[in-house]
């Protein structure tokens, strides 16, 4: 069974429809790139798979279980994670608060033991503050935990927000242009890094992503939009030789 | 480390209990009087501080919550005789006019009543963002002023109460100093171990980011819900001390107005820090009243200046003003004090900070 699959995902703003009847299917322990052209509809496929977006057609299924249109925090709960194109994360915070704040959902303390700090609560707070700080190391930001977020390098923040995603405990990570804005050096860490945490924590990873050679480089199957469309799908080698593709991208003589 | 805190944490509030008794020997009167206001406001301060500053909500519904606890706490309190005394017009509603309680209940009560009344609200409202959120919590704050005006068998309406109970037994402001300052013990420590716990963590995400806040899994929703609740609770716990501090109490009290004097010290201090709400709640109220000399008749040189009520208003306005446009963090930003602050003067050796 797939871990995820859309069927016929389409979302309408007013007349312009941002994606039409999408079907993606991604099994366990894939990584998938989507790629396509600026303004195909990657992000608002993400956001639809997100819950960001209500879709106005189609459904998501993740897991066997129906889960369009519910909201954005229930289905992070799922086990569907993800980080954003243009980095969100919470700027006035330290590096380890933004891992601990994605700790919340599944801490299972209520407020009351919280303000009052019994010692389940001090307990569950010692286990998420370890957790946090192991995933910081796996991301080699562990020396700057106490770091204001928004002080650290593009390529750190990059790479806390995956931390911060798999805070989470996901079962799919969703990475939106996570090599964005990298020299061909970090890229080629990003790629190393990426397929590193999918097998340490058992991971299915869906990306979207323009940097073509970490596409091709980590990618096992890749989905091409362009307008909305899916115009292919198939094995890096294969979409690199798919007339669409191409002409999608340098365009029809 | 943690055993460390602790004990910082109890010195932290026997220092406060010691600096109480020594206030309550050396303050005359009215400068205990003056102090214990400083006390009410705080408890304000740091309610709105947990609703603007730390979840970020721009709520302007203070007065109304205030004014929900104010007038609960008053009828709770006050005796058969003062309530025939001031229904006159129209007779109280039967129900209420034996009921009286001890004070420490009856506050508790309006604290709960103005939760209730957040609760009420908050579900409509706080799907809302931004200005939005504001117009609509101010006009809920108006509305309950409205609906107070009106109710006359219940509040007496426009008239208002008077002769509101005192705080504690006697009438001394001296013994309302460890009532009021009690409550601002119990106010301050409960928000210090709420910010600091996962609420307090998941209430800064939402503030710093809603959309990678829910994306984190973070129930928006409930998250501000419960600190609108708990925000409101101390609210109205503000509000009712309000009301036996001033002994007397009306709908036009609790005009807008009210939630911009809070506002300003939340400012003032530092949207998104306890410790700022409390010295600004302090300095405010002080410089209230040490500045009423404006309000009245003032020479400089030639030129004599009649006596305006408000002007002494006139400087915060422009203090505000001049905060917002060049120092918008406050006086501390969103720092707060903490016992690392010692550790980095120059005679300790460099110890790593406490997180």
């Amino acid at each position: 069974m797939a871990l995820l699959n859309t069927d016929k995902l389409t979302i309408k703003f007013g007349g312009l429809t941002a994606v039409s009847a999408l079907d993606l299917v991604i099994n366990q322990n894939e990584i998938i790139g989507l790629i396509g052209p600026n303004g195909a509809g990657k992000t608002t496929s993400f956001n639809m798979i997100t819950g960001v977006y209500t879709p106005t057609s189609g459904t998501v299924v993740f897991e066997g279980k129906d889960i369009t249109g519910m909201k954005t925090h229930e289905i992070t709960k799922l086990g569907i994670a993800r980080t954003f194109q243009n980095i969100r994360l919470f700027g006035q915070l330290s590096v380890l608060e933004n891992v601990l704040i994605a700790n919340h959902m599944r801490f299972g303390s209520n407020l009351l033991s919280a303000v009052i700090k019994t010692p389940s609560y001090l307990k569950k707070e010692k286990a998420v503050y370890e957790k946090s700080m192991e995933l910081l190391r796996a991301v080699g930001l562990d020396d700057l935990k106490d770091e204001v977020c928004t002080s650290l390098p593009y390529g750190k923040q990059r790479r806390l927000e995956i931390a911060r995603a798999l805070a989470t405990d996901p079962k799919l990570l969703i990475l939106d242009e996570p090599a964005a804005g990298m020299n061909p050096q970090e890229s080629l860490e990003l790629m190393e890094f990426i397929r590193e945490i999918r097998d340490k924590y058992n991971l299915t990873i869906l990306m979207i992503e323009h940097h073509m050679a970490v596409v091709m480089g980590i990618c096992e199957r890749i989905y091409v939009l362009d307008y909305g469309v899916k115009i292919a799908d198939g094995t890096p080698s294969e979409i690199q030789n798919n007339q669409k593709v191409i002409e999608a991208y340098l365009g029809v003589e | 480390m943690k055993r460390e805190k602790v004990i910082q944490s109890l010195i932290s509030i026997a220092a406060v209990i010691i600096l109480l008794v020594i206030l309550n020997k050396v303050l005359t009167p009215f400068q205990a009087r003056i102090f214990n206001l400083g006390g009410i406001y705080i408890i304000l301060a740091i309610s709105m501080n947990l609703i603007n500053g730390f979840v970020g909500l721009f709520s302007l519904g203070h007065a109304g919550f205030m004014a929900v606890g104010a007038y609960t706490s008053a009828l709770l309190t006050m005796s058969r005789e003062a309530k025939e005394m001031n229904f006159f017009l129209e007779p109280i509603v039967p129900w209420l006019l034996d009921v009286q309680l001890p004070f420490p209940i009856a506050i508790i009560i309006g604290g709960l009543m103005a939760a209730l009344a957040a609760a009420l609200i908050g579900a409509p409202v706080l799907r809302l963002n931004d200005d939005y959120l504001a117009i609509a919590t101010l006009g809920f704050s108006e509305i309950i002023r409205v609906i107070f005006t009106n109710t006359q068998s219940l509040t007496n309406g426009a008239l208002g109460l008077k002769g509101l109970p005192y705080i504690g037994v006697t009438d001394s402001p001296k013994e309302a100093i460890w009532w009021i300052w009690g409550l601002v013990i119990i106010t301050i420590v409960f928000m210090v171990l709420l910010i600091n716990s996962t609420y307090g963590r998941a209430f800064k995400a939402i503030r710093e980011d809603e959309i990678a806040a829910e994306a984190m899994g973070i129930n928006l929703f409930k998250h501000k819900m419960m600190a609108f609740i708990i925000g409101s609770f101390f609210a109205g716990i503000g509000g009712a001390l309000l009301g036996h501090y001033m002994n007397t109490i009306d709908p036009l009290l609790f005009r807008y107005l009210l939630t911009f004097n809070i506002i300003l010290i939340v400012v003032l201090g530092g949207i998104g820090s306890i410790t700022s709400s409390v010295i600004s709640a302090i300095v405010v109220t002080i410089a209230q009243e040490l500045l009423r000399v404006l309000d009245g008749k003032m020479q400089i040189g030639s030129l004599i200046i009649n006596g305006v009520p408000g002007t002494r208003m006139v400087v915060f306005s422009a203090l505000l003003m001049l905060v917002i446009l060049f120092y918008q963090r406050g006086l501390m930003g969103t720092n707060e004090f903490s016992w690392s602050w010692f550790k980095k003067l120059p005679f300790k050796t460099k110890k790593a900070k406490i997180s």
